[in-house]
């Protein structure tokens, strides 16, 4: 073979992860520098609203000029403390609820007759594809104190008084268990399905009752779709926007609202990226172990 | 032996899916109410139909939001393919770690943060927003989804196919091409789905990337639903629920029959 | 059942250990006209069997036939349709799994794939809530019968499968059952490991005296391992007997083709003559000659005579004008075996025969070779004759 093929080969060869590599460092990990970078900017009233507090390539400027400033201003607000951990704990009920909801679904999917489970799949997939903000939008006209939840309810005589769902947080977690529930259903799904019913036969056979060989059987050979589905859940609803503003009321804290607030109502860049920063630091650790769990999972598939 | 559900589990999945799909059902049949009032039926009508299709801003919104889809998700598959195949062909290469990361954050990442860096990403560079920054970034989004889709596909795909095309005188490229592509392709088209899909859906990336002329669907709905419900949004809703059912109802269909055909060959 | 011809035994048996035999013995499990629907599907037709407390007893059919039913029945998984299943006189009809003194090593061994062997095991025992130091002697006294010592702390991932095999054991004997279940307990073994395995599990069943099912479509598993083995075919049992008597004295034509190699000699009786049967067969050009008094056959009856290829004789000479039951034919392929060589002959009527012989010397002088006229003679007892 002589070297000149060779050598463009080999360089097709480098261009298959060259390509996707750079696209994402480019407008993935670079942007991140980018928030990380304007977080210790100082606002102004411009356009870009923000005064960058070093000229690229000005190494000396660059450490002069940068504060804390907006930390500091986190730090001693109150509000964007309380909306972080406010946005934890709805994520985390949500993700609770979410797993109540989910793993019987999953459950009753993974023990359906096998010709039934890939329609099953795809009635659960088919919401999703969906508009998101849509089905968000159909809860409204559920949940308002004259909506149509309410209208039943007080049509079948359960309640007397409309229940006042919209605008609070009871809202949210419907909002995010309806449309996170795919995401949880589905890992839930792959790993129950993969279990081999003889596994529990064998608990049954050694003594064990239904309800034990489910908690010590079918829930630790479930625990990777658990882990997954809480992660796909809870990561982004923690950083959720839509739901909380279409659907929670005004004292509902959370900081991807927060993050959203500041940058268009208060036009304040470097403060909406330090509220990024704060945001990005809560979910770190989740989102590592999120990216292990998956390729592993996607891997080990094979 | 065959499984019974127990009552149990027709129960659960009943609850689910109603729960699931009341909401959008519920939609549907409002759209097509006479009254102003989202919430009280007041007969039968097409009016918001019409209203819908005679809102100037809403059209306009369509088309773009359909152009930036199609575009976006274009090159999503492209990138995502290429990643899937670096991910399952090139072992441990370095940066991998790295490159895992950038392809599984993206998907959990609140979307807060995704559009707000790239949109500062964009102003660093001078790019003015619009279009095309909206386009960039749902690629850079749904890639990773692309990625994901090909790469569980790649990751079954039983590799004697392509040493058996090498064995009878293919070479690699002509492998790829006449056996592995063909073989993906499914799940290259399923890729490009998803990515047009959340292109089309996508709300938060694009409100912070928008620009001037580039104003998508959601944005528009998304206003006018802060102002209240409107039975223009419930038609608007219709129609796009109606556009993905069918979709995915001819691709199903078109996935059958191939599915049967191969099946012929086989026997 | 007949009783064994003559003073003769057929087969290597336990002789002390006959309790089917005793009219005063109480089975320990009884079938009592049990049927078994899927749907249309009958899996288990109106079967009826007695099993006795320790007996090795192997339910053998090919699949499909329901025997795998049956055991799943008596584990608890299944529910008859009709009939009664009673383990020690306790009707079992609503006794769930969890509740029986019966337990189960499956056939894909069903290890938890979460807990290591020392847990797989003690998993019984702590459902009976015993206390830990108990639990704990009884995990090592099970890791020593199956030799697993010091691959307690291994996961199932982690082990070879002969090393599962004896997990899975470990695990169903932990708890001592009064019944222990085996499902295909070998099938997925390679042959060797197959062969001393099934030496292992006689011994530990004599050890423990406990009282062992098997399911298994290998005859040969079967005919090693059984005290007892019952021939099922579509939801029936065809015959429940000892190896010996399966082999030897099979009852039907299909037991005869399923358990071991036969040749099967189709004519029609012509008569008796001094108490043994005279078979006319288009096989050969006199009439056969077969002991085999038990059978009440009539003049004309369309009859199947089985011989086993073992208890054929193959020769190059004519034999003598008093011969009797001389098949004539040519060698049509001959298997080298080792320990035996396989001749199949081709007869005059186009049947193939299939006759053994051990290899007795190492060195045989002029051969027996392909496409030689050959004469297979057999004695008259050597057969039996199966009504169609």
């Amino acid at each position: 073979m002589t070297p000149r093929p060779s050598f463009s080969k080999k360089l097709a060869e480098s261009l298959v992860p060259a390509v996707p590599y750079l696209w994402l460092g480019l407008f993935f990990l670079v942007p991140f520098l980018i928030v990380f970078k304007i977080s210790l900017s100082d606002p102004a009233v411009a356009q870009p609203p923000y005064k960058p507090t070093f000229e690229w390539g000005d190494i000396v400027g660059f450490f002069q000029g940068l504060d804390l400033e907006n930390f500091e201003l986190l730090t001693s607000d109150d509000l964007y403390f309380s909306a972080t951990l406010s946005s934890v704990r709805i994520a985390g009920i949500s993700t609770v609820l979410l797993l109540l909801v989910g793993f019987p679904i999953a459950y009753a999917m993974a023990r359906a007759p096998v010709r039934y489970r890939s329609l099953l799949v795809a009635l659960i997939i088919l919401p999703f594809w969906t508009s998101f903000l849509i089905r968000i939008y159909a809860w409204i006209a559920i949940l308002k104190p004259e909506g149509l939840l309410n209208q039943a309810l007080i049509g079948l005589g359960v309640i007397g008084e409309p229940l006042t769902i919209l605008n609070t947080e009871a809202a949210v977690f419907i909002g995010i268990v309806y449309a996170y529930l795919p995401f949880m259903v589905l890992p839930l799904y792959a790993t129950l399905e993969k279990m081999d019913d003889t596994l529990l036969e064998a608990a049954l056979d050694l003594g064990s009752t239904p309800w034990r060989a489910f908690w010590t059987i079918t829930v630790p050979l479930a625990m990777p779709g658990i882990i997954a589905g809480s992660l796909l859940c809870f990561i982004p609803a923690v950083g959720e926007f839509v739901i909380p503003d279409l659907l929670g009321g005004s004292e509902t804290l959370m900081i991807g609202r927060q993050l959203w607030s500041e940058f268009f109502s208060n036009r304040d860049w470097p403060l909406a990226s330090a509220v990024a920063i704060l945001l990005l630091i809560v979910l770190v650790v989740p989102i590592v172990i999120y990216r292990d769990v998956e390729s592993r999972r996607v891997e080990t598939r094979a | 032996m065959t499984r019974r559900l127990s009552f149990f589990n027709v129960t659960s999945l009943v609850i689910g899916f109603a729960f699931l799909y009341l909401p959008i059902l519920l939609l549907v049949v409002y759209s097509f109410n006479a009254s102003r009032l989202v919430t009280v039926w007041g007969g039968f009508s097409t009016q918001w139909y019409v209203a819908l299709f005679r809102n100037q801003a809403l059209m306009e919104a369509a088309w773009v939001t359909l152009r930036i889809a199609l575009l976006s998700a274009t090159l999503a598959t492209v990138l995502g393919t290429l990643a899937a195949l670096a991910l399952t062909r090139y072992g441990r290469f370095t940066g991998r770690t790295l490159f895992t990361g950038m392809v599984y954050a993206p998907m959990v990442m609140p979307e807060v943060i995704t559009g707000l860096s790239l949109l500062l990403f964009f102003v660093a560079i001078g790019l003015d927003r619009g279009f095309w920054t909206i386009t960039l970034a749902h690629t850079t989004l749904t890639m990773c989804f692309v990625t994901v889709v090909v790469q569980s596909r790649l990751m079954t795909f039983d590799r004697s196919l392509e040493e058996a095309a090498m064995d009878l005188g293919a070479p690699p490229l002509r492998t790829f091409f006449s056996v592995t592509l063909p073989l993906i392709a499914p799940s290259i088209v399923a890729g490009f789905l998803l990515a047009f899909t959340l292109s089309l859906d996508d709300l938060v990336i694009a409100s912070f990337n928008t620009g001037p002329g580039a104003t998508t669907l959601p944005i528009r709905i998304y206003s006018q639903v802060r102002l209240g419900l409107s039975p223009e949004v419930n038609a608007a809703s219709t129609i796009l629920i109606g556009i993905v059912a069918l979709g995915v109802t001819t691709a199903t269909l078109l996935s059958k029959r191939s599915l049967l055909r191969s099946q012929r060959n086989i026997h | 059942m007949p009783p064994p011809r003559q003073s003769a035994s057929v087969g290597a048996v336990r002789r002390s250990f006959a309790p089917w035999s005793d009219p005063e013995a109480k089975p320990l499990i009884r079938f009592d006209n049990v049927t078994k629907r899927f749907g249309d599907a009958v899996a288990v037709d109106h079967l009826s069997l007695n099993i006795f407390e320790g007996e090795f007893f192997c339910l053998l059919g090919p699949s499909g036939c329901g025997k795998t039913t049956l055991m799943r029945m008596l584990a608890g998984f299944e529910h008859p349709s009709e009939g009664r299943i009673t383990l020690a006189d306790r009707d079992l009809a609503g006794v769930p799994p969890y509740r029986r003194p019966v337990n189960m090593m499956f056939q894909s061994y069903a290890l938890f794939p979460h807990m290591s062997v020392e847990r797989n095991i003690a998993f019984g025992l702590k459902q009976d809530g015993l206390p830990k130091a108990e639990i704990a002697a009884r995990v090592d006294e099970m890791l020593r019968l199956v030799q697993l010592e010091r691959l307690a702390k291994r996961y199932p991932s982690q082990l070879s499968g002969g090393q599962r095999q004896r997990v899975a054991l470990a695990r169903a004997l932990a708890k001592k059952p009064k019944v222990l279940l085996l499902d295909e307990p070998l099938g997925a073994l390679d042959k060797k490991l197959r062969e001393e395995t099934q030496f292992e599990l006689m011994d530990i069943q004599h050890d423990l005296g406990m009282t062992f099912v098997v399911v298994t479509h290998d005859q040969e598993e079967a005919m090693t391992m059984a005290d007892r083995i019952a021939v099922m075919d579509h939801g029936r049992i065809v015959q429940v007997a000892t190896p010996g008597e399966i082999y030897e004295q099979p009852k039907t034509r299909f037991i005869a083709e399923f358990v071991g190699d036969v040749n099967i000699l189709e004519g029609n009786v012509l008569g008796q003559e001094n108490g043994l049967w005279r078979v006319q067969t288009p096989s050969a050009e006199a009439p056969l000659t077969i002991d085999d008094p038990d059978e009440v056959l009539h003049s004309d009856q369309a009859v199947a005579i089985a011989v086993r290829p073992e208890k054929m004789v193959i020769r190059r000479d004519p034999p003598g004008p008093d011969a009797i039951n001389v098949l004539t034919g040519e060698v049509w392929d001959i298997g080298y075996l080792g320990d035996w060589t396989v001749y199949r002959v081709k007869l005059a009527s186009g049947a193939i025969l299939r006759v053994t012989r051990a290899n007795r010397s190492r060195y045989v002088e002029h051969p027996i070779d392909w496409d030689e006229q050959v004469y297979v003679t057999f004695a008259p007892d050597a057969a039996v004759i199966l009504a169609e």
